[in-house]
This record gives structure tokens, sequence and C-alpha cells, in this order.
């Protein structure tokens, strides 16, 4: 690899937006028929540095090699024109158009008159389509297509142009495991055409699976370039942070109290069936599953935002009818939800609103509503959860992930429940703030909290459960304590290898 | 996949049961009801309910090329009764006295040119300020109408020229002048939209702009396009009527703006843009038609008129939601 000219080379890339030096020297190459993974938590410069490389963002400071050539992206269209293609997390595809239409998207084939060349298109769509042998045809509705093979129609968007490098970001975040093996076979069959692969991850099994080497930036500084061979996750995750992470396992010490919450036999149609489960007070619960597996929409179910068709909800041991959010809040069950932009904060508010808006109709003198009040319960929560921020008038759009998260968790403390349900709690948060909220959560349940995690990342569920819940394809498939939990054991489970169904 | 292409096939082939149901209800209703001892569906009602519908119908499919797009275009009423005074004044114009019939196609084209650039000024504050389309025509909605007014004041224009109405009211393999006009702007968009390139990149940037931003899609001028194209649609549906009427107030075409978008809505166009069609848009236009006729058919008032179209308009679109949710469990609202 070491005679190889590198198909990419970025030298001393430095980007500075006022106030904040974003890119700071970056460095580093990528050789052809390599994949090379990048690394950082979230707000290190990765996506940046991406947009510098994408001609999105011009640089302040250093050059940007292919081969012996310095090139300067003028824009997204000129990079693409240099064969330098992204495949980005959120799809960017028109879902009422068909494959072909997507993947020559701007770039129809045209006849006399201004019309389009179908025959053509669909020849030319079928090729590529039998190239990465996918199941779909040129004809099919993109709309129709499954998340995964909506990234096919991505990847195969990039393989219409002579693609010299490829930068994946975060391209497994919605798929199943079946979907991955796929992904990494197109991802092989690239590098042994020689093209240069950038793959952008939090996922350290991914990175070690299918990377050649590592490049690791932190606070838009680099840190270094190391074989995916030669290191290990501790590194590289000592590497990012700048310090060790904590992710032993971490079961309750304290005495259990009496079951808050109790499930029998909830079924709901395809989503979920014959669902049982328990959770008591100071425990966490943690449900761990492919996407897809039903855990989101049980936790939906629970916050009244979807029917069960039939099975029994118990507080306290007594059963409940929860047909509305309202009722499960004023029933003490709270559900910090999945997509945090979208579903739990109203972004365009200021932190002390966001943390009272459940709250807002109690919080009256009169006729208005009582800012001194609002404020009090802010600040309460702000010390008791650690959120930073430069005070309640801050927008919430403008905190990092970590802090917005608190404040959602703050609003429902504030509330007084006694279960509570987070789906995703560190989703989109970098590994720093990651260990803050995985401490927080234990805090809660040693509080007396009765607390339900849902997570689609491993080490997340083995560090903060004491019992691990397996759902495959909607249902139950095994309960764990956190004594006798494997990893082995939990990925046979979740993939309906094995595992009797007990709950 | 199947599930969505059956309620997408009931989608798209609703309008046409409505209006087969619109058929047989006033047909046996009007038996009963009606005072004329015509029936509702004969063929020379048939024939004129056709040419009634052009007006409204041929500024719907230049909607529907903008609805797709994702925007849409309130002043279309109003860039109407422009195109109408253009063309009945200038007829008048002492320098086109010598021209004699040909002034004709003259004062055609002027209120075309007039209406097509009309609909482009709409398209070009929109692509170069980025301000929503709505706000953007609802202002000029307001302003061409302000426009009407400041030309006559509240008198009618008028100017009848025997010739042209001669043209108008002529018939042609049995159909309507009017009725042609439709037929052929109705196969042109639905080439426009379904064969070119440019249609084709409506869809994306109405379905994903940014998709289409990042294929390099230039967005702005293909929308102006668009504007210009309904501007000039707004303008012949004008031509096509006062060339038989021969007169126009200055509040002629008001409200055209929205029974146009309902006709557009009622036959399957995504109100986000996207998906649609002019063969379902020339559906609704049918199905309203008939529903102003049958009703007026069956003895209703003007108002019940309003009333019926606006709770089937309801109605429709929450039994289109209903078929695209069937079979989901659902996320409550």
């Amino acid at each position: 690899m070491t005679d190889a000219k590198p198909v990419l080379h970025l030298d001393n890339i430095v980007k500075t937006f006022p106030g904040v030096r974003a890119l700071d020297d970056v460095s580093f190459s990528v050789m052809p028929g390599e994949v090379h993974a990048l690394m950082g938590e979230n707000g290190a410069g990765k996506s940046t540095l991406m947009k510098v490389l994408g001609g999105i963002y011009q640089p302040d400071g250093g050059a940007i090699y292919m081969g012996d050539e310095r090139v300067v992206m003028a824009g997204p269209l000129e990079a693409k024109a240099k064969g330098i293609v992204f495949i980005h997390q959120e799809l960017s595809l028109a879902e009422e158009l068909s494959v072909a239409e997507n993947i020559y998207l701007g770039e129809l084939p045209r006849k006399s008159f201004g019309r389009v060349d179908w025959g053509l298109l669909t020849e030319k769509t079928n090729a590529i389509l039998k190239k990465l042998n996918v199941g779909f045809d040129a004809r099919t509705r993109v709309g129709d297509l499954s998340i995964a093979n909506q990234q096919m129609v991505e990847i195969a968007r990039a393989l219409t142009v002579d693609a010299k490098a490829v930068i994946f970001d975060e391209p497994t975040a919605s798929l199943t495991d079946a979907e991955k093996v796929v992904l990494f076979d197109v991802i092989s069959d690239l590098k042994a055409d020689g093209v240069g692969i950038i793959y952008i991850s939090h996922r350290m099994e991914e990175i070690f699976k299918i990377t050649d080497r590592i490049s690791i930036l932190r606070d838009g500084q680099y840190q270094g370039t190391v074989n995916t061979s030669d290191t290990t996750e501790e590194s590289l995750t000592q590497m990012m942070i700048g310090r060790k992470l904590d992710l032993s396992r971490n079961a309750s010490h304290h005495e259990l109290g009496d079951v808050a919450l109790e499930v029998r036999g909830l079924s709901c149609g395809k989503l979920y069936s014959d669902v049982s489960f328990q959770v008591r007070r100071g425990e966490v619960v943690g449900f761990y599953g492919l996407v897809g597996a039903g855990r989101t929409e049980i936790a939906e179910t629970l916050f009244g935002l979807r029917d069960a068709h039939s099975g029994q909800i118990l507080l306290d041991g007594e059963e409940v009818r929860i047909n509305s959010p309202a009722d499960a809040i004023q029933r003490g069950i709270s559900l910090v939800p999945e997509d945090r932009k979208g579903q739990g904060l109203v972004l365009g508010m200021n932190c002390r609103d966001n943390m009272t808006l459940p709250q807002v109709d109690d919080l009256t003198a009169g006729p208005f509503v009582a800012e001194g009040a609002e404020v009090a319960i802010f600040d309460q929560y702000r010390d008791r959860l650690d959120i930073r921020t430069p005070g309640w008038k801050q927008q919430v759009g403008n905190l990092s992930g970590g802090n917005q998260q608190k404040i959602v968790i703050g609003k429902w403390l504030s509330m007084h429940p006694s279960v509570l349900i987070v789906d995703e709690p560190t989703r989109g948060i970098d590994v720093g703030s990651k260990s803050e909220i995985h401490k927080l959560l234990r805090e809660l349940a040693a509080q007396g909290y009765a607390v339900m995690v849902i997570s689609s990342e491993m080490p997340e569920v083995l560090h903060v459960s004491d019992r691990i819940v397996a759902m495959y394809s909607g249902r139950i498939m095994r309960t764990f304590t956190s004594e006798e939990v494997t990893e082995d054991s939990l990925i046979q489970a979740i993939s309906g290898l094995g595992g009797d169904k007990a709950a | 996949m199947q599930p969505n292409t059956l309620s997408r096939a009931l989608a798209n082939g609703a309008i046409w049961g409505f209006i087969v149901l619109e058929l047989i209800f006033f047909s046996v209703a009007g038996s009963y009801l009606s005072i004329s001892d015509q029936a509702f569906m004969d063929y020379d009602n048939m024939l004129l309910l056709l040419k009634q519908s052009a007006p409204i119908g041929i500024i719907a499919m230049g909607m529907t090329l903008v609805m797709v797009n994702g925007n849409i275009d309130l002043s279309v009423g109003a860039t109407f009764a422009i195109a109408a005074i253009v063309l009945l004044d200038s007829m008048t114009w002492p320098i086109f006295a010598g021209l004699g019939d040909w002034v004709i196609p003259v004062a055609w084209l002027l209120s075309l040119l007039v209406g097509t650039l009309l609909g482009a000024l709409n398209g070009l504050i929109v692509w170069k300020t980025g301000v929503d389309a709505f706000i953007v025509t609802l202002g000029s909605m307001l302003g061409y109408r302000g426009i009407v007014f400041m030309f006559n004041g509240e008198n009618p224009t008028s100017h009848l020229n025997w010739t042209l109405v001669d043209f108008a009211e002529a018939e042609f393999l049995g159909l309507a002048t009017a009725s042609w006009f439709l037929l052929a702007v109705t196969a042109g968009i639905w080439f426009l939209m379904a064969r070119t390139v440019h249609g084709r990149n409506a869809y994306a940037i109405g379905d994903n702009r940014e998709a289409a931003v990042n294929a390099g899609i230039r967005v702005g001028p293909h929308m102006m396009i668009n504007f210009a194209i309904i501007g000039f649609l707004a303008a012949l549906s004008a031509v096509v009527f006062y060339s038989e009427s021969g007169s126009v107030n200055p509040n002629d075409g008001q409200l055209y703006e929205l029974w146009v978008i309902t006709a557009v809505v009622l036959g399957g166009t995504k109100i986000t843009g996207g998906a649609g069609n002019v063969i379902g848009t020339f559906g609704g236009v049918i199905a309203i038609q008939l529903l102003r006729k049958g009703l007026g058919h069956i003895g209703a008032d003007t108002s019940t008129v309003n009333l019926v179209i606006g709770l089937i308009l309801i109605a429709v679109l929450f039994l289109d939601r209903q078929l695209n949710i069937k079979g989901k469990e659902e996320l409550k609202v």
C-alpha cells in the first residue's frame, strides 16, 4: 500500500467559523482499495471535513490532492464530477419517482423536444442494479422500497459516475443485520475495484470488521491514524475523548422496590405480540433488539400513542387503560422518545419553556403563566442533571445533543413520574456525554424510579441494565439478568436463533 | 409493496368512481326533482358540461404542474381577469385599427403574452426571494386584482367582435372550440409532465427539493417556467371564454384559484407536491362541474352547491387518508 498513490490526500486542512476553529491542520490520505474509517465524537469536525471535501465549504487553509493533482472543489457538482461520491446518513431520494429516475436525478437522458429517453434510462439503470445484485428493478417506485433498498439506490447513484472515492456517513444507522451484510459486500466490491472508501461510523464492531485504517479527530484536531488490526476499542475511545470510558457491567446494589409497571400478554397486530414483562422500582430494564423488533412500538403503547389490540397494562398492581399521552403522564409514565429533535423538544423554544411544557397549564398566576415558577423548576433540574447552558433563555436547538437529552429527561422528572421510558437514550450523542447519560439513568433507578431503556447499542444495554429483555420480530425471546447475560447469547436471542421464550 | 400499489390504484381511480356515482345520482334524483323534462345524462347536456368545464379546466392543468412542483398559485383568477381585459380592450386600440379581423390573433397573442409574463413574474419572485409561493401569489393575487380595478374602476370592459364570437361558438367534430382547447391543453401538459425531462424534474423538485438540488437540478428556473406556463394557461382560459362573451367585469375570475385547486386536489395531486397527474385533474374538473350542474338540475341554489362541494372535498381527502393508512397500526395524533 505504501508505494501506491493515495486517491485522496487532505493536507493540513483548516476551516474556521466565527469564534471556532472547526478544523485545525487536519491531514490524512485514502489509498486505492482501502476502507478508511473516520472517527470522532459529534462536534469533532467530521461533518465539517466532509463538507470541505464535498465542496460545500471552502477550506481556509490547506489543500486537497487527488493522485498528484491539487484540486479545488467549487461545489457539490464539481466534487461529483471529480469522482467523489457521498452516501449520506439521511437519504436524499424522491419517493414518488422510480428507481431509475432517482439514480439519474438531474441527468436524465434526453431525446428530441426535451423528452426523457426511457429506454436508455431503464437499460443503464438495470445494468447498475444487476451489478449490485438487488431484488428490484428500474421502474419500482422508491417509496415502496425498504430503507435498506433505498440506500442501495443511493449507492447505485454513486456508481453512475466513475467514483474514485466514496464516503459512507453512518450507513448502517437504520439497517438490519442482514442488510448490513449486503452493504458490506458492496463495499468490498468497491474496494476490489480500487475505489478509496471513507467510512464514518460510531459503531466499533463495524469499524473493526470492515476498515483497514482509522483516523481520529477530536475538537477539530487530527489525533492520528492507526491500522485497524493494531488497535483496540479502548485505545480508540481514549483517542476520541482523551480519557477512558467506563463501560463495565453495572447491576444495582440497592434493594429493588415493588413492581411499578407490569405488562401481560400485550399484542398489537404485526408490530408485537404476547409481550409480558415487569419493571420494579429501582430497576433499569434494557430492551434490546434489531430495528423493527417492536420495542419502540411497545413504548408508544405504554405512553398512550398507540392502541394495543389485546393484553393488560398494570401500574402498581392495578390494571389501567392508557388512551392518550395525557393519561400516561397523569398516571406517572414518561417517555423520552427516540427522535429527540422531532418528538422530544420544541427546538425553537428556550430551555425553560421546553422543560415546563407538560405542566405549563398548572403553572399559572391568574390567567397568566407564572414565569417565576417556571424558572425555579428549570434551575432545580439544571442543577440536578448538570445541564450546561448559558441560561434558561438559550434556545434548545443551540445546545449539544447530551444537554438536549437532559432537558427532555428533566422535563419528565419535573412531572414526578414513577416509570421513565427512555428510547435510544444516547442516539446522536457524543461519547463523553453518553457516559453522563448512562450514569444519570443509573442514579435515577437508585432514587426509586422504574426505568425502561430501549437501545440498539449492545454495550449501552449491558452497561446500564439490571435485566435485559431481548426482542425479535415483535416477541420477547428471552429475559436475562445482568449476571447471566453474555454478548453471544444476547445476539442469538435478538436474531431469532435459539433462546427459549421466557418472560 | 402490493397493498401500496392497490391503495394507489384506488386513490387514482377514486375520482372516476365518484363521477359515475354523481351521474347515477343526478339521473335518478333528476327524474323526480327536476323541473326540466330533459334527462340529465342527455348527450347535448354532457357536451355542454365539457365546454363549461373549460375555463376552470385549462387553468387546473397548469395548477397540477405547479402543485406537483411543490408550489401553488393563488393569482390565477386575477391573471385571468387581466388577460381578459387585455384581449377585449386591445381590439379597440387605434394602432390596430387598420388590421380588420387580423386584430384577433394580435389581441390573442398580446393577452397570452401578458398572462405568461405575470406568471413568470410570480416565478421569478419565488425563485429569487425564496419566499413561499403561497405568500408570493397571495400578494400578486391582491396586486393583480388591484390592476384590474385601476384599469376601468367598477365598470365592465366590453368589446364584441362577431368573427371572434363565431369562432368561439363554432363546433368541430361535435365539440365546441372551448372543449377542444381543454382537451389539447390536457394532452399537452400530460406530455410535458410524463414525458419530458423538465416535467420529471418538476416531480423530483416537489417530492424532495434537497435531493433535487444535490443532484444538480436548477430548481429556480424549473419553477419559474412552471409559473409562466400557468400564467399562460390562465390567459388562454380567458381568451377562450371572453372571445365568446365579449364583456369582462372587474370581479370576474374571483375564487377561480379555489375552484382550480379544489379540482386538482380532488384529482389526487398531493398538496405537498411530488405526486399527481393531469388525468386525475381532468376527472376533478369534470366532477366539480357535474356537481354544480347536477345540483342546479335538481333545483338547488348556488349557496347549496358551494356547501356540498366543500363537504365533498373534505370527505374525499379524509377517504384518501384512510385508504393510505389502512393496514398500518396507526400512531395516534
